[in-house]
């Protein structure tokens, strides 16, 4: 990743993470599918909705008839993790316009977002609209084609987990996360390595309790509360 | 290609759940300042975050017990975190991820 913010630059930095976006979203399709979803409801959710876990979610409630309060409290659930990456990142846009700064927060993702944070550590802490939009973009369009394909594709591929395109998510999160581990020169590797086996451990016990969306938020919220005070004593 | 009421009110109003979670952040961090509490607060964001979604791929929950390992993500994670330490490459991490899962699935392990 070079310092460089252009928006020719974004779409070359978000590359690698099209993979992890290709393969979640062929497979959202493929569930969208089975779940006799048309191609009009599953392009209506990646377009409008435009939120991966929350599409599943939102799609297993509609099969199982679930009421319309139900779906919007889960989504919301699911998906207040972004109220504080928004907050987050919306921090780097202070010195754009209003108007910009909605446009960028439109389409953030978990995975733009983890991008963003990587992409400031080689910058001096700078983002610009013209690399944030071309990244959002991208990944925005690269999700709503994958899962219309994926539909389109799914009574026809048996398998789709065989040639291991599931686990591109996941080796994504691996490689930003190392990343931001050891490029992160403000908080240092100590501090984070320590935050990241207290969030671990935190997520690991709260799984048994509450569901996985609602033990993340609350892992996450433990660990920034955990790092801010171990930051104290250091 | 049908689209039932109950789909088109889903989409319209999971979308502005959505859309609203994303964008109000924006527009209070643009006309507030922000307390020195809570920018020391979210500077731990994006590490405990990005670590709690591993955490969800590398775990199996039980409800009402305690979660197991998710053995076939371990083990192709191992490869993947090589490969970042030694090319620092998140496009790198990504291939040697899914063909480290394409092997483990063509032996059926885990």
């Amino acid at each position: 990743m070079s310092p460089s913010l252009t928006f020719r630059t974004g779409v070359r930095d978000v590359l690698p993470t099209v993979f992890g976006y290709i393969g979640v979203g062929l497979a959202f399709g493929i569930v969208a599918h089975t779940s006799h979803l048309s191609l009009l409801v599953v392009g209506g959710l990646s377009f409008v909705v435009y939120a991966g876990s929350a599409q599943f979610i939102i799609t297993s409630m509609l099969l199982l008839h679930d009421p319309l309060s139900a779906i919007f409290i889960s989504t919301f659930l699911v998906n207040s993790r972004m109220i504080l990456m928004s907050t987050s990142l919306a921090q780097y846009f202070k010195h754009e316009s209003l108007v910009r700064n909605l446009l960028i927060g439109t389409l953030v993702t978990d995975e733009t977002f983890a991008l963003a944070m990587n992409k400031q550590n080689k910058t001096n802490g700078k983002l610009s609209f013209a690399w944030q939009s071309a990244a959002n973009l991208v990944a925005y369009l690269v999700w709503g084609v994958a899962t219309v394909v994926g539909a389109i594709l799914g009574g026809l591929i048996a398998d789709p987990t065989r040639f291991g395109f599931d686990f591109a998510l996941t080796a994504m999160f691996i490689g930003l996360v190392y990343l931001q581990l050891i490029s992160d020169k403000h908080l240092g590797m100590s501090l984070q390595l320590s935050v990241m086996v207290f969030v671990a451990l935190a997520y690991y016990f709260l799984i048994a309790v509450m569901s996985q969306n609602f033990a993340l938020l609350v892992a996450t919220v433990a660990g920034c509360l955990f790092g801010m005070e171990l930051k104290k004593c250091h | 290609m049908s689209l039932s009421l109950t789909e088109l009110w889903v989409i319209l109003g999971c979308g502005a759940i959505t859309v609203l979670s994303r964008v109000l952040p924006f527009a209070f961090v643009k006309s507030l300042n922000m307390p020195a509490w809570l920018i020391s607060f979210l500077s731990f964001v994006p590490i405990t975050i990005m670590t709690a979604l591993c955490c969800e791929s590398l775990f199996i929950a039980h409800a009402g017990h305690l979660a197991s390992l998710n053995i076939a993500n371990c083990l192709a994670a191992i490869p993947a975190t090589i490969a970042g330490v030694l090319t620092k490459s998140l496009l790198m991490v990504v291939v040697i991820g899914i063909m480290a899962m394409a092997i483990l699935r063509y032996f059926s392990i885990g």
